[in-house]
């Protein structure tokens, strides 16, 4: 992975650590384990804790019609790939 | 046999659901119930999980028109489906998704139906038939049915749509799924029997309640709730026009009640209920904290001691909120929050009891005991506060029981942190003072966090 990427990577774990309060350092989430159910533990509500700073951070929306939909949530690695692709600042 | 239309709309080729932006008739809509019915299995109870809202309606009406009773749990862990399968063993599931209903036999929503009956005619329901149990957590792990028959919803829901002036050129926009008693209510009965129209959809994401309310004819209603709200209001970009916005399920504050008129310039109603009674008083938010009761309820008692009576309501139901009259008769009344075993967590609704039977009927659990969370002073009720569970499992590890966890209750309640301890301070009677638990977590969240993180 390049550096950037590992920046990116790093910099979106911190959001999902200080959006949900949760109590884990961003280092410790897992770049390919699942943030759903088992793996982190995340629901419904905090995903849409996550695409509300995802949006205001990277300039960008979360739609659930995208194809991809299913995949972004999947883990970080998946998360950060998508903004990658997405993001306008 | 006093009956009630299936439909309220007088016209065959009415709109009552729009598709994204495709509508459809009520001629339609009935060949699609009439349909259905023929297909659904042998089974009296039905577990209706269609995500599409037009497909849920249409489920929930082939049930109906061949007396079957909708099964509505509060939830769709895999311990909710056993519990659904021991109060009905030949419950079946349909659903348009690929997941759930797990050990059920299921229906698959068929991809497509015939065509429409030429001359269909709406079907007319005997008032007194049942037409689903929904479900509350209960206090004591075993969920609780409440009977709901098929005049006494018709009624509420037109006295709901009576309060908030909604009928025929209505769209309906929820963002709550119609599997619960307020989407049930708001998003799926209210429009068929006020002559409006429901859109299929069930947007998740800000964009997507965007997309949805951009396709839709005007005037629109939002059915929604303090969560939603608060997440839609942050979005940057430009929300379409919305004529009618309806909160529930948790009080709004004054704030983002004003904020929400400001930016969406439309009148916000509150509505508050219970899936016991459904629908029971209304308030404009931004004209006050005083709620106005529905013309068809009375109210008697006050405090944590108040029952509701109506015609619609089956019997005398003690309500689970501490309400204060604020006239002799009740018509107008203020709401102080939640008795102290009840939890409310993002508009979902459980008890302590409940969570604490289900975290102790898991293996390898000795002890354990949900905490509410901190009321933090300025906090607004929007945002989401998650409980905390206590736990002795020494031979359990935090993965295993919060996976055990999973499969009991709503993810919503599932705790967060869990801390494993040694004991709980139980005193000589085996109760838990309310004080020693908060000096335990004190205690906890002052040393290291290495040990108490799952």
């Amino acid at each position: 992975m390049s550096d950037a990427s590992q920046e990116l990577q790093s910099e979106v774990a911190g959001l999902i650590a200080s959006a949900l309060n949760l109590d884990i350092r961003p280092d410790e989430i897992k770049a390919d384990a699942p943030l759903y159910g088992e793996g982190l533990g995340l629901d419904s509500i905090d995903i849409l804790e996550v695409a509300l700073v995802v949006s205001k951070r990277f300039g960008f929306q979360l739609r659930s019609d995208n194809p991809d939909n299913g995949q972004i949530f999947t883990s970080l690695a998946s998360l950060t790939r998508h903004i990658a692709a997405h993001r306008t600042k | 046999m006093s009956t009630l239309p299936l439909i309220a709309h007088r016209r065959l080729d009415a709109v009552m659901a729009w598709r994204g932006n495709t509508p459809v008739s009520v001629r339609q809509f009935l060949g699609d119930v009439d349909q259905l019915a023929g297909l659904l299995p042998p089974g009296r109870h039905v577990l209706n999980l269609c995500g599409d809202r037009y497909r849920f309606a249409v489920a929930l009406m082939a049930g109906i028109v061949s007396g079957r009773v909708s099964l509505l749990p509060s939830s769709q862990t895999l311990e909710s489906l056993r519990q659904m399968q021991r109060y009905a063993p030949e419950v079946f599931c349909i659903t348009d998704r690929d997941d759930g209903g797990d050990g059920l036999p299921v229906l698959r929503y068929p991809e497509s139906l015939p065509e429409a009956l030429a001359d269909p005619v709406i079907p007319q329901i005997d008032r007194d038939q049942v037409i689903a149990q929904i479900f509350t957590s209960g206090s004591t792990g075993q969920p609780v049915p409440h009977l709901k028959r098929w005049g006494n919803m018709v009624r509420g829901v037109q006295a709901g749509a009576q309060r908030l002036g909604v009928g025929p050129g209505h769209a309906i926009v929820g963002t709550v799924p119609p599997q619960h008693m307020y989407g049930l209510e708001f998003t799926v009965l209210l429009p068929l029997q006020s002559g409006a129209a429901l859109s299929a959809g069930h947007p998740f994401y800000p964009a997507d309640i965007c997309a949805t309310l951009a396709d839709l004819p005007r005037p629109r209603m939002l059915v929604t709730t303090p969560y939603h709200l608060r997440v839609l209001l942050a979005e940057p970009a430009e929300i379409p026009a919305v004529d009618l916005l309806l909160s529930a399920t948790a009080p709004l504050s004054q704030n983002l009640a004003v904020a929400a008129e400001a930016r969406l310039a439309a009148p916000l109603f509150e509505i508050y209920g219970s899936t016991e009674t459904g629908q029971l008083a209304s308030r404009r938010t931004t004209a006050g904290a005083t709620w106005q009761t529905l013309p068809d309820i009375r109210l008697r008692g006050a405090g944590e001691a108040v029952w509701a009576e109506g015609e619609r309501i089956e019997a005398p139901t003690r309500l689970s909120d501490v309400i204060e009259p604020v006239d002799p008769e009740a018509r107008q009344l203020l709401l102080h929050g939640r008795h102290a075993d009840l939890v409310n967590i993002a508009g979902k609704r459980s008890s302590l009891g409940y969570l604490d039977f289900q975290l102790n009927a898991v293996p390898g659990v000795q002890d354990g005991v949900f905490l509410l969370p901190r009321e933090d002073d300025g906090d607004h009720p929007e945002n989401v506060r998650r409980l905390t569970a206590l736990v002795v499992a020494p031979g359990l590890t935090p993965t295993a029981l919060m996976q055990a966890l999973r499969e009991r209750i709503d993810p919503i309640f599932l705790p967060r942190p869990l801390l494993f301890v040694d004991a709980l301070p139980r005193n000589a009677t085996g109760k838990l003072p309310r004080q020693a638990t908060q000096a335990l977590l004190a205690s906890l969240r002052a040393s290291s966090t290495d040990t108490i993180r799952s």
